[in-house]
């Protein structure tokens, strides 16, 4: 059975990507098996869990509800575009390990882009605000405490960057 | 001594950062679906659309008709070259497959297993699969399947029961007679499971070169090699599983061995690499990972100044349709079937009956917090029927902390505890008397609001003494852990240790444990997870027992290697051992401390100079630890006694919660939990388990449900119907720690893998229940959800 290709490009994390895709590949399949960017998640593969988050143009979108081609012409970032060049942890991911935010590590990327979307739009949210915006992420680890923890913690560092 | 005990350490108990986060936080972790094979090809299911029915014909000829789809596999085929999986107690003719053979007997059980190029590919081809099936007769209801003449799930079996024993402890009778006061209550625990964020997943690759099969897996199961290779018709050492992949979450059900034969079946008969990974659907349906669904018929005799003297519990359990060990989840609450309390004598009859529903598997705690539901929500009930206030009365019947160690009737000996004060801890960090306040006046004020208070034992551990058992057949009285400790040439040290891990952070622990002895910092320590074939025996990360068992083989062979570092600086410095002393990997003679070899020299010695050696120590600096559960290594009694787990944690639940009167949904307003899990390696992994362990025992409580429709089909089959907490529902815990050291273990630690959700769900309950008390009604059965406490609230009302 061969499926017809549509020609995409992308720019993930930076760098424009270039593929032939049948139109079915969800965003999520290519990101991880096209790309073998493995950080980003398929907990449900129906838009519940959030382990496939990923920054659509800085918004937080479902990557396993959208079509790779769908996103052509955009600028994504994943997971492993919120590290440092060298591919250790960034500010917020570093606020994750000093609160022990997660344990599997499951959840953890979709936690943390939609962490990051938060503190975007939002630099100094309220405990509630931090709920609500990981609420459509779920944790079967941590209980959530840590990762509020976490963010919060991160919100604090903005705001008194070391110098 | 609380405090005390909990110091004294250099790494141990301090708040360190973990080993796993950084490569977890940015995305590196590597999990079962990260593995991509060269040449891999993905499998897709078909499966079962009734609850029982006899297959007729399956016709696969227009899924191989698709381009990309090399193989249809059916249980014709399979079933006969595999062995089947066996339950773990004695039911032989109760067999399972990884596909139907002839028969269904769920509603989602595999029926056949399709080969493609992609997964999409294989889905595709699954839907061209046609299948005739003749429906037949099943049984839901494990109240009917128990009786004489149920439809049976396996008829060759002769029943649906597959253990049943009705276990006497004690003078039962005599002390029900003396008694003041008796009463018998009913609860029902809600069939949900553990529903990790990964589902489950399975990579093989058959190596014909050198009749090898290599497995990656998402996977938390003991003897998980031995049985692969076992229903494989295989050689152990023909099975090779890789521990290094990480695991998305299991907290006891990741027991993939049907998927794992499946897989290494099409490998090896294919010639390629194949990868199954569930979808959401087929991990809720065919997955086989559904938790207990009990009924809890207990009887209490009481005195009327509070004093219990006796239980009778019977526990009848569905199980579905087949069963790997979870028969055995009735077994482990005998080792503290009275839970806290100083019970005098103990009836207690377990009953695991098979239903046409999907199988249940291993869930957080192995049973032991559906008992302590039905355990605290009878010691409520005595405390209502005496008018007593429910602290008081557990006050009373607490075992007291100069009691340890005490034996309770069915032949546990708890190690040491003090449950007295980490409930006061739980009151305190609650502000019970504000707690109290709030909520009346949350009553005066017309709404509902109840407060829940539950304490209970954690076992930790991980014996198995429930399958010798029930199982007499099963002679299983050692359930060892082990760790293997290098330290190279350059001096870096590297722990070895033999099992996946699935988030509790044992890279730390070791890294910790070993830093900790040998006195170098963890942050230089290297942990790795040897394959199967290079690994020491293990049982895996079940029943709370890292911190105890990797931990405790961790110290054992650290302090091995600190034996040889004395050993070769005794020999080099001419010096008797009990003349040296050791700091921080230098051995230096007791108070001069100029005649000193540093780490560095002395493990240069072990590794290049073995001129310089003692004699009897072998070269190279390296040393294993296999360590047999404390307490573990006998068989039970007659009657059924027996030491089932080495220690005991303890935790105490306090919760308000507010019921909304317009829709039933209940509000945890306050949450505090009292904890005690002896000396805590690393309380940030402690506080997370814990408080993970709490948001799991909400969703048990309020929530998750696996339900059945009248028809066998399973309703709860996306994370739609089925409701997992998230951050909205899981409000703001205060954990208060205190620290009761184990007499059994290397630093006085226990568990702490299933804390939380041993007493979660009993304390919501009681919350909730406290909430319904005026309206004069209570709910008796789990998940209370918003619908249920909403209907119950309108009932009460169309009644008054
Ligand atoms: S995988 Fe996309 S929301 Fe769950
Ligand atoms: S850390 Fe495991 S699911 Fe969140």
């Amino acid at each position: 059975m061969s499926e017809q290709l549509y020609p995409i490009s992308i720019e993930v994390n930076g760098t424009l990507r270039e593929a032939l895709v049948p139109a079915r590949l969800s965003l999520v399949d290519f990101l991880r098996d096209t790309l073998r960017l493995t950080g980003t998640h398929a907990g449900c593969e129906h838009g519940i869990c959030g382990a496939c988050s990923v920054l659509l143009d800085g918004e937080p979108v479902r990557s396993c509800l959208m079509y790779a081609v769908q996103a052509d012409g955009r600028k994504l970032t994943t997971i492993e575009g919120l590290a440092q060049p060298d591919g250790t942890p960034g500010a917020l991911q570093d606020a994750f390990c000093e609160a022990h935010a997660t344990q599997c590590g499951f959840c953890t990327p979709g936690m943390v882009i939609s962490a990051h979307a938060l503190l975007e739009t939002n630099p100094a949210p309220s405990e509630h605000e931090i709920r609500e915006a990981i609420g459509g992420n779920l944790c079967r680890c941590t209980g959530y405490q840590q990762i509020v923890d976490a963010i919060k913690l991160a919100a604090a560092k903005r705001e008194a960057p070391t110098p | 001594m609380s405090a005390a005990a909990q110091k004294g350490f250099r790494y141990i108990g301090k708040k360190r950062r973990t080993k796993e986060d950084p490569r977890f936080v940015t995305g590196r972790g590597r999990f079962v679906a990260d593995i991509a094979l060269a040449g891999m090809k993905h499998v897709a299911l078909v499966t079962s659309p009734h609850a029982a029915a006899r297959i007729k014909a399956i016709r696969a000829d227009r899924a191989l008709a698709l381009a990309g789809v090399h193989c249809v596999l059916t249980g014709a085929e399979l079933c006969a070259a595999v062995e089947p999986l066996l339950p773990g107690v004695d039911a032989p003719k109760v067999t399972r497959y990884p596909l139907a053979h002839g028969v269904v007997r769920y509603a989602g059980e595999w029926v056949a297993a399709v080969v493609a190029d992609t997964r999409a590919l294989a889905e595709d081809a699954a839907e061209r699969i046609e299948v005739d099936y003749e429906p037949a007769e099943y049984v839901l209801d494990p109240e009917k399947a128990v009786l004489p003449g149920s439809v049976l799930v396996h008829p060759l079996h002769g029943s649906n029961v597959l253990y049943r024993r009705k276990f006497v402890w004690g003078p039962v009778e005599a002390d029900f007679a003396r008694a003041e006061h008796k009463l018998a209550l009913r609860v029902r625990w809600g069939r949900s499971a553990t529903v990790p964020i990964e589902t489950f997943g399975v990579a093989a690759q058959w190596d014909p070169g050198r009749q090898l099969l290599d497995v990656w897996a998402s996977i938390q199961m003991p003897k998980y090699p031995d049985q692969t290779a076992r229903a494989l018709r295989l050689p152990g050492n023909a099975v090779r599983v890789h521990f290094d992949v990480d695991v998305g979450g299991s907290f006891g059900v990741k027991r993939g061995l049907k998927h794992t034969v499946l897989v290494g079946y099409l490998a090896r008969k294919l010639g390629y690499p194949v990868r199954l990974i569930e979808d959401r659907l087929e991990n809720m349906r065919g997955g086989d990972m559904h938790g207990p669904d009990r009924i809890f018929d207990v009887q209490v005799a009481f005195d009327g100044d509070g004093t219990i003297r006796s239980l009778k519990i019977r526990a009848l359990d569905d199980v579905g349709a087949y069963a790997g060990r979870s028969p055995l989840q009735l077994g482990k609450p005998v080792g503290a079937i009275v839970g806290p309390y100083q019970i005098h004598s103990v009836e207690y009859e377990p009953i695991s009956v098979m239903t046409n529903k999907t199988a249940q598997e291993a869930v957080r705690g192995f049973g032991q917090s559906p008992t302590n539901y039905a355990l605290e929500t009878a010691i409520d009930r005595v405390a209502r029927h005496l008018g007593m206030d429910r602290i008081a009365l557990r006050q009373k019947n607490f075992i007291r902390k100069d009691q340890f160690p005490y034996l309770i009737p069915s032949g546990t000996s708890y190690d040491s505890g003090d449950f007295h004060t980490v409930l006061d801890k739980a009151l305190a960090a609650a502000d019970y008397p504000a707690l109290l306040a709030a909520r009346d006046a949350a009553r005066r004020a017309g709404r509902l609001a109840g407060i829940g208070i539950s304490s209970c034992l954690e076992p930790s551990g991980g014996n198995s003494a429930f399958e010798p058992l029930f199982n007499p057949k099963n002679e299983t009285t050692t359930w060892m852990d082990s760790c293997l400790v290098r330290v190279d040439l350059s001096g870096a040290i590297t722990g070895v240790m033999n099992t996946s891990s699935a988030g509790q952070g044992h890279d730390t622990l070791v890294a910790t444990v070993l830093g900790e002895v040998l006195e170098r910092a963890p942050d230089t320590i290297r942990v790795v997870h040897a394959d199967s074939l290079n690994a020491l025996p293990s049982n895996s990360p079940v029943g709370s027992r890292m911190a105890i068992m990797l931990g405790g083989a961790a110290a054992g062979a650290a302090r091995k290697i600190k034996a040889a570092l004395f050993a070769i600086a005794a020999h080099k410095l001419n010096q008797d051992l009990a003349d040296l002393e050791y700091h921080e990997g230098s051995v230096s003679v007791k108070g001069d401390a100029k005649r000193m070899l540093s780490w560095d020299q002395l493990v240069e010695i072990a590794h290049r100079k073995f001129h310089q050696m003692p004699s009897g120590l072998e070269p190279g600096l390296q040393a294993k630890f296999v360590w047999e559960v404390p307490t573990g290594g006998a068989l039970p009694t007659a009657d059924g006694r027996i030491q089932m787990y080495p220690c005991f944690s303890f935790e105490a639940h306090v919760v308000l919660v507010e019921i909304d009167p317009a829709t039933g949904q209940p509000k945890l307003v306050r949450y505090a939990c009292g904890h005690d899990c002896g000396v805590m390696i690393s309380p940030d992994i402690v506080h997370g388990m814990t408080c993970g362990g709490i948001a799991h025992g909400i969703g048990a409580a309020l929530y998750e449900k696996f339900a059945y429709s009248d028809n066998g089909q399973l309703e709860s089959q996306s994370f739609m119907d089925y409701l997992i907490p998230s951050a909205m529902e899981v409000p703001a815990i205060a954990i208060v720690d205190h620290c009761s050291p184990s007499p059994h273990t290397s630093f006085g630690q226990k568990g702490s893998g299933e804390a939380g959700y041993l007493g979660a769900p009993a304390a919501i309950a009681c919350a909730v229940n406290d909430a319904l008390a005026p309206l004069g009604t209570s709910i008796d059965a789990l998940p209370m959800t918003p619908l249920q406490i909403w209907t119950r609230m309108r009932d009460v009302r169309a009644g008054n």
